[in-house]
């Protein structure tokens, strides 16, 4: 269970971890207590799993790179192998089985359109996939992965 | 432009964040460069964009937002940007881009809703579609999630994406 104090912090955190040489220092005197506290409680919450990663989170396209959303008609019997032949690209960030007719899900990061093209064609080939969509985005109107606690 | 010291910076970024007093000279030190050098690089990252965020992600999970859904929307191409920014206003929006239709799939945008629950889901996707006048909608719930992970940039080894 998360306490009042935790929810403060991962509010405050989740957005805005300062660039500065003592970046959990300025959070804890925001939240009115030391350091240590901050970066235990960091700790605590981290090996119980409720943070997935802290750090800068990079816009991908910025960076040079080329992402798109792929759908997949998977026959229902190949979908654990297409599923797991489909996780081994470095480049597959999210991949989720959805209910529908396309119904395997994923993102793909790839440094080139050459290099995307060539993983679709070969996802496109596996054993059990009727079908496969790309969905590149035209414009984004958010990106922002932030849970009010 | 990204010079060599930038990707080795932004390869670096993704290794465990310290939680230590000082993590940047730890993560400079590491790098073989000045905490100062570090920081002024990260800063202009952060303003030009390449950082989009400075922070943490939570296991949606686990703070309990359990259901997730997919929405993908049929939006005449006139009406995707007032659409667009209406519903990117909504708290339980986390994603919201517009996207190219396919001849066999003609949803040209989509939303990403978290919440407690399916029918949290379902309710705010309706209250979202009817205030911004959107007819044609589907709601793709997630059955299962076989990866979820963070993209490593430049770290360098050849993966099977790019042989």
């Amino acid at each position: 269970m998360l306490t009042d104090f935790d929810k403060r912090l991962l509010n405050l955190i989740q957005t805005d971890l300062p660039l500065e040489k003592r970046p959990f220092a300025m959070i804890a005197d925001k939240l009115g207590t030391n350091e240590n506290e901050v970066i235990e409680r960091l700790q605590f919450l981290k090996e119980q799993g409720f943070i997935r990663r802290i750090g800068p989170f990079f816009d991908s396209g910025r960076l040079g790179y080329v992402s798109t959303l792929v759908a997949l008609k998977v026959r229902p019997e190949r979908m654990g192998l297409v599923a797991k032949a489909v996780n081994r690209y470095c480049g597959v960030t999210h991949n989720y089985e959805r209910e529908g007719d396309f119904n395997l899900w994923f993102a793909l990061i790839s440094p080139s359109v050459s290099a995307q093209t060539k993983v679709l064609a070969e996802i496109e080939k596996l054993a059990g996939v009727e079908q496969l969509i790309s969905l590149p985005a035209t414009r984004k109107f958010k990106v922002s992965v932030q849970f009010k606690l | 432009m990204l010079d060599e010291l930038d990707k080795q910076i932004v390869a670096k970024m993704q290794d465990e964040f310290p939680l230590i007093p000082e993590p940047y000279k730890q993560l400079a030190e590491q790098l073989g460069i000045s905490e100062d050098e570090l920081l002024t690089r990260l800063r202009r990252y952060h303003r030009c964009g390449h950082i989009r965020k400075m922070g943490l992600v939570l296991r949606h999970r686990e703070v309990g937002y359990k259901a997730n859904a997919l929405c993908a929307c049929a939006v005449p191409e006139e009406r995707l940007d007032e659409v667009g920014k209406q519903m990117a206003v909504s708290a339980s929006v986390t994603h919201c881009y517009t996207r190219l239709p396919q001849p066999e799939w003609n949803y040209n945008f989509y939303i990403m809703l978290h919440a407690s629950t399916r029918e949290e889901c379902r309710r705010i996707a309706a209250q979202l579609a009817k205030d911004a006048g959107v007819s044609d909608y589907v709601m793709l719930f997630s059955v299962r999630e076989w990866k979820k992970t963070s993209m490593r940039y430049f770290s360098g080894q050849k993966h099977a994406d790019e042989l």
